[in-house]
């Protein structure tokens, strides 16, 4: 500043902006995820995500091996929606060979989507909790999330890379034990949300931390490509189990929860919502459960020639299958649309102007699963 | 002076320094120790008086590193017990020796100190915190006359002292030479220094229905009623905010921002290690023992027994075992027992906020003191004076 000029009073004082790096190792990062932030003071000014740090470049090794082969593959992206990918990918194989899966399979396989997605939820709640500071909630998430996990582990031998789909139909047959489980496990969860709610939702210091902070308008969310629970936060009205319905959801009567401001609190309210959906769907499969095969008799598995595509919803979001066939039993490419990418896409819009503690806080209502965005 | 008590025998010494540490120690201890340094070790009245001072610098020592240590323990029971598990139950029974294993372990740890630090203040910074802490504790008392000294203006000096640990905090944020650490040390002096106002306003009050700037007497006075209830409304009001800015000055949950390891991994002490890091552990635990002590001494009547409008709960009046002659108050559970208690009830409370609340951020933080304690607290002092003016609790 020239020394002739009368400095301002907003002048005077000399602050500097400042670069800081927020992961790739850091507790509240999700993942690997490394966010390079420009700061003045507490205020972020601009945020820069790096990706790439768990790419292991799933899509390149599933020209390798044949369709059924690799299954397995889509576990280790949105981990903790694995069955759900695994859906995904078979449903999308299913279409190109126009396979007919029996309807107990089906019926199987949304209980097991819809546990998953209970699974999911109150491992995100715990966590989301525990990021803004209330350690115990963590672990009530947790306590929940292990009833679903040992039922899953009981039923196809993982708890968490489950690789139960299969091209028409599932692995295998539920066990004895599997509805009562199911049962005590709606009953669960639904004390269990009336608990998060007292708990964590009534809280001020929690509402404070997430009322009407990272908003997302409706628009932006449309356009960055958000789905699930961020584009529903947003008020969007949007489920692929309505509005694309697969499978057997037509025949399940259950609400679509959505928010009114999209900010980080209704993002929240969207997910214990749904958790509450999910045990109304599971209540009612247990009941339409028909008896029958759990596999179609599917022969060679060689997709002709063209491309295919298939999306569902999993707990995040859209997630999309397409490939290219070429009439081989390998696939000639294959490409996955995850949600988490588009969802973190508009971290570096709501995340501005904000302080550093609202970053983790937004990071966090956009549930992301970093292994789903580099694949 | 041993001589004219000779009715006094090592067991009846002992049973008196057990229900009445305080009056024994002054009047039959101190004066015996004085004699035999005195008469036998050639000491001077100073000397004597050195050695008195060692000696509680000793006590002092042992005690607090004791707490600590009790402390950590507790911090992971009951942060285990709310969280739905059990905590350390493998190293002695109830897990009673696994702070001794965590220190073990901390002593084992490679001292670093990283190449950019500005070693002088890294190598000080927990040291400062450390003797801040230990200044605060000189001045509480733990039973009648039980306390390593006693101000006439005990209160003043608290509210001076209590200060000096972001002096700590800053020293090793700034020092560290890493961003991180730096905003931990920034949040925190702002932190710190902004919620020195309010409890110094509510300590005010009490000082101004007491009628005295010194600890003892305040405790003394509630003899009669504790300051909970003899203050009216404005006693709890007083409390809470007492208990409220009190956490929030000693860094703890919701009010760790200084610390959040979601966000900062762990703010000002990242790049401390070893015996260090512990401490400024120590440092945070003993500080939290001196508010829940403070909140006990001030307003729950510190090592007075439950008493409620002038009637008080298991005591009697009888002849001083010491001195015939004299009538005193015999109680029947010794003061400091019902000290330990209080202050391990607010304790637990402390530690209940931190494993239930979420954190609260920086600027909300700022606003809760300014704009809702700040003023909450001036009028508990205007309501105070009204209320002693018209004669309540004398």
């Amino acid at each position: 500043m020239p020394m002739n000029q009368t400095p301002q009073s907003k002048d005077a004082l000399k602050t500097e902006e400042y670069w800081i790096n927020m992961g790739p190792q850091h507790p509240s990062t999700h993942g690997v995820l490394r966010l390079v932030m420009k700061l003045d003071g507490e205020t972020v000014l601009q945020i820069v995500p790096h990706l790439g740090y768990i790419h292991r470049s799933i899509e390149r090794m599933c020209e390798w091996d044949t369709y059924p082969q690799l299954i397995h593959f889509t576990d280790r992206m949105d981990y903790l929606s694995a069955m759900m990918t695994n859906w995904a990918y078979v449903q999308s194989v299913e279409k190109s060979l126009g396979v007919v899966v029996p309807e107990r399979a089906e019926y199987i396989r949304v209980m097991v989507a819809e546990l998953n997605r209970l699974s999911s939820h109150t491992m995100w709640f715990g966590a989301y909790c525990m990021d803004l500071g209330a350690a115990t909630a963590f672990f009530y998430g947790f306590r929940e999330r292990e009833m679903v996990v040992d039922l899953f582990e009981a039923l196809c031998g993982q708890r968490l890379t489950y690789n139960y789909m299969r091209i028409g139909g599932v692995a295998k047959d539920l066990t004895e034990d599997f509805v009562p489980r199911v049962k005590a496990i709606c009953e669960t969860i639904k004390r269990a949300v009336d608990e998060y709610k007292a708990l964590v939702s009534g809280n001020v210091i929690f509402q404070q931390r997430t009322k009407g902070i990272g908003i997302l308008t409706p628009e932006a969310a449309i356009s960055y490509g958000c789905s699930g629970p961020v584009l529903r936060g947003s008020g969007v009205k949007f489920d692929l189990r309505k509005d694309e319905p697969y499978s057997v959801y037509p025949r399940l009567d259950f609400d679509v929860p959505t928010g009114a401001a999209g900010d980080c609190w209704d993002r929240y309210q969207v997910r214990i919502e749904e958790m509450l959906q999910s045990v109304r769907i599971l209540e009612q499969c247990i009941n339409q459960l028909p008896g029958g095969a759990v596999q179609a008799d599917v022969k060679a598995v060689r997709p002709a020639k063209g491309e295919y595509y298939a999306r569902l919803e999993t707990a995040r979001g859209d997630m999309g299958v397409y490939f290219v066939s070429q009439g081989a039993a390998k696939p000639y490419r294959m490409k996955f649309r995850t949600a988490c990418f588009n969802n973190l896409a508009c971290l570096p819009e709501i995340g501005v102007g904000w302080k550093v503690a609202d970053v983790v806080s937004i990071l966090g209502s956009l549930d992301v699963v970093i292994p789903d965005i580099d694949r | 002076m041993i001589d004219s008590n000779a009715a006094l025998t090592a067991s009846d010494l002992i049973q008196q320094l057990i229900l009445r540490p305080g009056p024994t120690l002054s009047q039959v201890v101190g004066p015996a120790l004085k004699a035999y340094v005195m008469g036998h070790g050639g000491f001077s009245e100073a000397g004597y008086h050195a050695l008195v001072a060692f000696l509680c610098a000793n006590a002092m020592a042992g005690f607090v590193t004791v707490t600590a240590l009790v402390l950590t323990l507790a911090e992971r029971k009951v942060a285990a017990f709310f969280q739905n598990r059990k905590g350390p139950n493998r190293v002695g029974p109830w897990g009673l020796l696994q702070p001794i294993a965590d220190v073990l372990k901390l002593l084992q740890k490679e001292d670093i100190v990283p190449r950019a630090a500005d070693k002088p203040v890294f190598l000080l910074a927990p040291f400062v915190g450390m003797i801040a802490t230990y200044m605060v504790l000189a001045i509480i008392p733990f039973d009648k006359g039980l306390a390593v000294t006693d101000l006439n203006i005990g209160v003043l000096y608290i509210t001076a002292v209590s200060g000096l640990g972001v002096l700590s905090i800053l020293m090793a944020g700034w020092s560290s030479a890493n961003k991180y650490s730096m905003l931990g040390g920034l949040r925190s002096a702002a932190q710190i220094v902004s919620y020195e106002l309010s409890p110094a306003l509510v300590v005010l009050s009490v000082v101004l229905f007491t009628g005295t700037l010194s600890v003892q007497a305040i405790v003394e006075k509630q003899g009669q009623g504790w300051n909970l209830w003899a203050m009216g409304p404005m006693g709890v009001v007083g409390l809470l905010i007492y208990l409220v800015a009190g956490t929030a000055e000693i860094n703890r949950a919701p009010f760790d921002l200084p610390e959040a390891e979601s966000e900062l991994v762990a703010g000002y002490h990242t790049e401390y290690s070893g015996m260090r890091f512990s401490m400024f552990q120590l440092a945070e635990f003993m500080n939290m023992f001196i508010i829940a002590a403070l909140t006990a001494t001030l307003f729950l009547g510190g090592w007075q027994p439950l008493a409620i409008a002038g009637h008080r709960l298991l005591e009697t009046v009888g002849p001083d075992p010491l001195d015939p002659a004299k009538t005193v108050v015999l109680f029947a559970i010794p003061g400091y027992v019902y000290f330990f208690v209080k202050t391990a009830l607010v304790v637990f409370v402390i530690m209940w906020f931190r494993w239930t609340f979420p954190r609260v951020r920086v600027d909300q933080l700022m606003k809760l003191e300014w704009k809702i304690l700040l003023p909450l607290s001036f009028v508990n002092l205007i309501a105070v004076a009204l209320w002693a003016a018209a004669g309540f609790g004398k």
